[in-house]
């Protein structure tokens, strides 16, 4: 079996699972936010559940619109700290914190083995870290919420080997890009991606996340890499219970397999409006823009501000763009100031933000105007994602971004990166 | 008489309704501005009954529940696409909207024509064309949270029959 077959066996109590069989899972960890928690109270209420299968398994963030962006936003605040209160939630991280998608990793939800559970789209991140996460609506995290189970379907196994390694400026980002640009938008769609190979070995944790937050970019159920020392380092201190290490057996079966050479990629930009319109940066160089965004639960990680201090160092960002940054999470902010990252980063006329999803949703802090290009290091460049129907998104990674601030228009970093 | 919107691949859940309009539970207001950001004119002029063509990879993106939660609240009785997002396609059947998925759909149908929809036999017809198309079946258990309204009003009912 694949470590992603495991992990659903062991949830669903069985000795062996295999792909398209669908089985009734418990989930160790599940999470809302403060955009899908309301309408999964309102669901949970409906169901006529008295209580939450287990306070101390729900996690529940504010992110999306912190601090408050309407008095609409405020009200669903107001309304989970109140069923936080109720059902006693234990792990209830109001608007301190940041993004849900940081935050269950540093603070030890998304551990190997476990089956994690998310009322968001970028769940999938956590598969970095070995276990079994994916997205859901709001009606099934209330029904999570009532039961503490979940249904789904096993998903059959990609194997994506990436050798080499990245040449700096060129990032996981990068590469992740390239591999949607390869896969498609709908090339993984009801799959489990797992990683693999040299290039995933000698990357961060950091970067492993950034790689399997995007695969939900390609219709992914799961992205998920083997745990191993690094990440069992990066774990210590911060794990919240105890788990139990799972890799995939040697005839694990596979329904592809693709082979990537690291060490070739450039730097890479998803264009106009769609993820999987990837190209490399060189091929768009010189593409005016207005808005340079660092950031989410894409890029918002302390090595990615540290990527864009190296390159704004003694710089000034263009006069015509909005550089605007957001660390994905408080932990990330308090190192980013403790080492003299975001002087760096203000000094070169960044704009910092409290830690959230910042300008990623297009409701929020960096609102597009019709006509404005964006370039941005975020997950999604859909039509009108950051505001206007009429603006448009580029993708890249914070390296890439950082050096477009500085020249007003898209550059490649390599000439920035010393 | 159902008409058809067309609409091409991977329309995403921003694009169903985006997300400046999520924050204010209006379930009535998600629907005046459904697919407002590729298409203006739907909301104003989609009828109740009205049935989305679409290609491949229907509902892509964001896990808003609100996407087919707006569709409905415009009227979509509904969504006949060549492939699904999973997250879509689970919230939608949950919402009690019906997503069926037929290969090759979007070249069937042209804007506005008229369409026919049978669930429990599984096809949908292009009365403009002539032409039936057979869509692939839905399981029964999920042919009866459709016809129940979705997950809840289903769980409540089945609640009620143990009771």
């Amino acid at each position: 079996m694949t470590i992603t077959e495991k992990i659903l066996a062991r949830a669903a109590g069985k000795r062996e699972v295999s792909p398209g069989e669908i089985v009734d899972v418990k989930v160790d960890f599940a999470m809302m936010h403060d955009l899908t928690g309301p309408l999964t109270v309102e669901s949970f209420e409906k169901i006529g559940a008295k209580k939450v299968w287990d306070p101390a398994r729900l996690v529940i963030t504010f992110d999306h619109q912190t601090p408050a962006s309407s008095i609409d936003a405020a009200k669903n605040h107001i309304l989970l700290r109140e069923f936080a209160r109720k059902h006693r939630i234990v792990h209830f991280y109001d608007m301190f914190e940041g993004i849900c998608h940081q935050v269950l990793p540093e603070k030890g939800f998304a551990l190997p083995g476990k089956v994690v559970i998310g009322a968001d789209s970028h769940t999938v991140t956590y598969g970095a870290l070995g276990c079994f996460a994916t997205g859901v609506g709001s009606t099934d995290m209330a029904a999570i919420l009532a039961t503490g189970k979940i249904w789904l379907r096993v998903p059959e196994s990609v194997r994506v080997k990436v050798e080499g390694a990245l040449r700096p400026p060129v990032m996981s980002k990068d590469l992740i890009l390239h591999i949607i640009g390869d896969f498609g938008m709908d090339g993984a769609t009801y799959q489990a991606v797992e990683f693999t190979g040299k290039c995933i070995s000698r990357m961060s944790i950091d970067g492993r996340l950034t790689v399997c937050n995007m695969v939900v970019e390609m219709g992914a159920k799961n992205g998920i890499i083997e745990p191993d020392r690094k990440t069992l380092d990066w774990l210590r201190g911060r794990a919240k219970e105890r788990f139990e290490v799972v890799k995939s057996d040697p005839d694990a079966e596979y329904r592809d397999e693709r082979i990537y050479d690291a060490s070739r990629l450039e730097p890479q930009v998803a264009c106009p409006h769609s993820v999987d319109n990837v190209k490399s940066v060189r091929e768009v160089e010189g593409k005016e823009i207005d808005q340079a965004f660092i950031g989410t639960c894409t890029n918002g990680r302390l090595e990615d501000l540290k990527m864009a201090a190296r390159i704004v160092k003694g710089k000034r960002v263009s006069r015509n763009v909005r550089f605007i940054v957001v660390p994905a999470s408080a932990e990330v902010y308090r190192k980013a100031l403790d080492s003299g990252i975001l002087k760096i980063l203000v000094d070169a006329g960044a704009l910092v933000e409290s830690p959230g999803c910042g300008a990623c949703m297009g409701c929020h802090i960096g609102v597009l105007g019709p006509g404005e290009v964006s370039i941005s290091a975020s997950n999604r460049n859909f039509r009108g994602r950051q505001g206007s129907p009429d603006s448009e998104i580029y993708l890249a990674s914070p390296a890439t971004v950082a050096a477009s601030a500085i020249e007003g228009k898209i550059v490649d970093p390599r000439d920035y990166y010393a | 008489m159902p008409r058809a919107w067309v609409y091409g691949n991977h329309v995403s859940t921003d694009d169903i309704i985006a997300g400046r309009y999520l924050a204010k539970h209006d379930p009535a207001e998600w629907g005046r501005h459904a697919m407002e950001n590729i298409d203006p004119e739907f909301s104003k002029r989609v009828q109740p009954g009205d049935v989305i063509i679409a290609g491949k990879n229907f509902g892509c993106g964001s896990s808003r529940e609100q996407a087919p939660i707006a569709l409905k609240a415009a009227g979509v009785s509904a969504v006949v696409a060549e492939s699904f997002a999973r997250i879509f396609y689970r919230n939608a059947i949950n919402q009690g909207l019906p997503v069926l998925t037929c290969p090759g759909v979007s070249k069937k149908f042209k804007n506005g024509d008229e369409v026919e929809v049978n669930l429990r036999e599984g096809w949908i017809k292009n009365v403009r064309t002539g032409e039936r198309v057979e869509v692939q079946p839905l399981p029964d258990f999920i042919l009866d949270i459709l016809n129940a309204g979705g997950l809840i009003p289903y769980l409540r009912k089945k609640m009620e029959v143990k009771k």
